[in-house]
């Protein structure tokens, strides 16, 4: 059963098209990996999933409901959460009122404050510390225990390592599989191809804002992600059926 | 000297009570309302006549003209600040400028341009005092207005610390659309942060009923000494305006003692001062104590 289906999606920055007809799926229970060279489109895509990005044309559909239109909010609300590019954390409150803030959506599931600090054991002792006081891995920590706090459906993290020491790569990533373990569907944007290859069940690569490369993990090899990547592999997308 | 500053400090109470809702909407919105000495009075006026009407006591019309002005807050929220956000900046500020217009003259149209007071309603309120040893008063009236200002500022620090609205409010105001991806409604949002600024604009009102005269055009004033608070003490934070409003009550009480004239000059001089030493500080010029004067008090 699919979660999210994207059809023919483009968004736009004014004249420049960031994401150009770009269709997937992706169902329960399912990884899937976004990956591509910087301005492939991917955080434009993500954005636009979650409504804080206008979708210039196609659709949207998530659980069987059109959202392509749907502001925000309701979409976090339906389900969607997305851990935005750079955390976004709100600097000025402290990791308690961070999590606690998400918490309001009201959806049931198994995430509230107590889960997402046995999740992120990191992030126990720092409950009243403000979030522009934490480090990087510390605020990815709680960016992702704030999405989980909405009890999404999908979970969409943009750029899991971006600027974070390996230590703290290893420590999130360590963390987030418990919310892989509780069987969380999630599209993850992430440069690191090994990782991406031993977490995520499902791959894209994107380029130049179209998915030139789609299949199983188990069914692509780095060199086949590098080509594309990279553009060599252009017009020759490679769809493998889940 | 002494009594001088104590009154300074009653005055301030009173600014803090009026710019407490411009702070609180600027904080949350980044809107500057100029209707917001206008609102003030709207309140006087609201509690004077039901007050007249009703022949109950101004406190017990302030508790039905608080949820009133609540609701009004709501609604402009929604039907013309929203809308004005969109727009830029520049927009809310011009669209705060017409509504104090139609506020000023709808005002003056139903009441005519008569002073009133609610200072007879309050029966020796308005006078009494307490004589402290060396000679310095201290009026009934303008400590219950400090007390006021205090348990208003404390109560709104109280509700963005501890409840969920509160809490939803301060990450609106510090990103609005990471706010939209955590579930949170900004527009809801903004319309209860509008009808809460309005609702302390309702006892501003109230206050400045009692302890002066005003008429349909006194809303300039409010609105020029609630600023000067903000300014002095910080935008956007509701301690920096208690603090802010004190000062310039201070200010204004002992320009009071150097000339007749002193009492607005001291205070514009003040705002003035505190201003040149943000807009240099914002330079190069940046020394200790200067950046010290720069941050707004938590």
């Amino acid at each position: 059963m699919s979660v999210l289906r994207v059809e023919a999606l483009d968004a736009r920055h004014g004249l420049l098209k960031a994401v150009r007809s770009v269709s997937f799926t992706v169902s329960q229970g399912e990884i899937l990996a976004l990956v591509g060279a910087n301005g492939a489109g991917k955080t434009t895509l993500l954005r636009t999933i979650a409504g804080a990005h206008k979708a210039s044309a196609g659709t949207i559909v998530f659980d069987d409901v059109d959202v392509t239109d749907v502001p925000a909010n309701k979409r976090t609300r339906a389900g969607i959460a997305l851990v935005p590019e750079g955390r976004c954390l709100f600097n000025g409150m402290t990791v308690e009122e961070n999590l606690l803030v998400a918490g309001r959506t009201g959806r049931a599931g198994p995430w509230n404050y107590k889960t997402v600090l046995d999740a992120f054991p990191m992030l126990q002792p720092l409950a009243q510390r403000k979030g522009g006081d934490l480090s990087g891995g510390q605020q990815q920590a709680t960016a992702i225990g704030r999405a989980l706090m909405t009890n999404p459906r999908l979970l969409l993290i943009d750029e899991l390592s971006l600027g974070l020491s390996p230590v703290a790569v290893n420590a999130v990533y360590e963390s987030l599989q418990t919310v892989i373990a509780s069987g969380a569907t999630i599209v993850l944007v992430e440069q690191d191809l090994s990782r991406v290859l031993r977490v995520a069940t499902r791959i894209a690569c994107m380029l130049e804002g179209r998915i030139v490369l789609e299949g199983r993990t188990a069914d692509v090899d780095k060199e086949q992600i590098t080509e594309a990547y990279f553009g060599l592999r252009r017009g020759a997308t490679l769809e493998v059926e889940a | 000297m002494i009594d001088q500053i104590v009154q300074g400090v009653l005055l301030g109470g009173y600014y803090a009570l009026v710019a407490c809702g411009l702070s609180f909407m600027y904080g949350v919105m980044r809107i500057i309302n100029l209707a917001h000495g206008s609102l003030a009075v709207l309140s006087a006026f609201l509690v004077w006549y039901i007050t007249e009407q009703l022949k109950v006591s101004p406190f017990l019309a302030m508790l039905v003209v608080v949820p009133i002005m609540a609701a009004g807050g709501w609604i402009l929220q929604r039907a013309v600040l929203d809308r004005s956000l969109r727009s830029g900046p520049l927009t809310p500020l011009l669209s705060t400028f017409g509504i104090a217009i139609i506020i000023d003259n709808l005002l003056f149209e139903r009441f005519g341009a008569d002073t009133r007071s609610l200072a007879p309603d309050i029966g020796d309120l308005s006078y009494r005092s307490w004589t402290l040893p060396g000679g310095v008063t201290v009026g009934q009236l303008g400590l219950l207005t400090l007390g006021a200002a205090v348990v208003l500022i404390v109560g709104l620090q109280l509700f963005l610390k501890y409840t969920p609205l509160g809490r939803a409010i301060r990450a609106t105001a510090e990103d609005r659309d990471t706010a939209e991806l955590m579930g949170i409604n900004s527009r809801a949002v903004y319309a209860a942060a509008a009808a809460i600024a309005l609702g302390s604009v309702a006892v501003a009102g109230t206050f400045l009923g009692m302890r002066s005269t005003f008429d349909p055009y006194a809303g300039g004033a409010q609105l020029i000494f609630a600023f000067e608070a903000v300014v002095i003490g910080g935008t956007g934070s509701l301690w920096g305006t208690l603090f802010g409003a004190i000062a310039l009550g201070v200010a204004q009480n002992l320009g009071a003692q150097v000339n007749p004239q002193g009492f607005l000059i001291a205070g514009h001089l003040l705002f003035f001062v505190v201003l040149a030493i943000r807009f240099f500080a914002a330079g190069r010029f940046s020394s200790g104590w200067i950046k010290a004067l720069r941050r707004a008090p938590a």
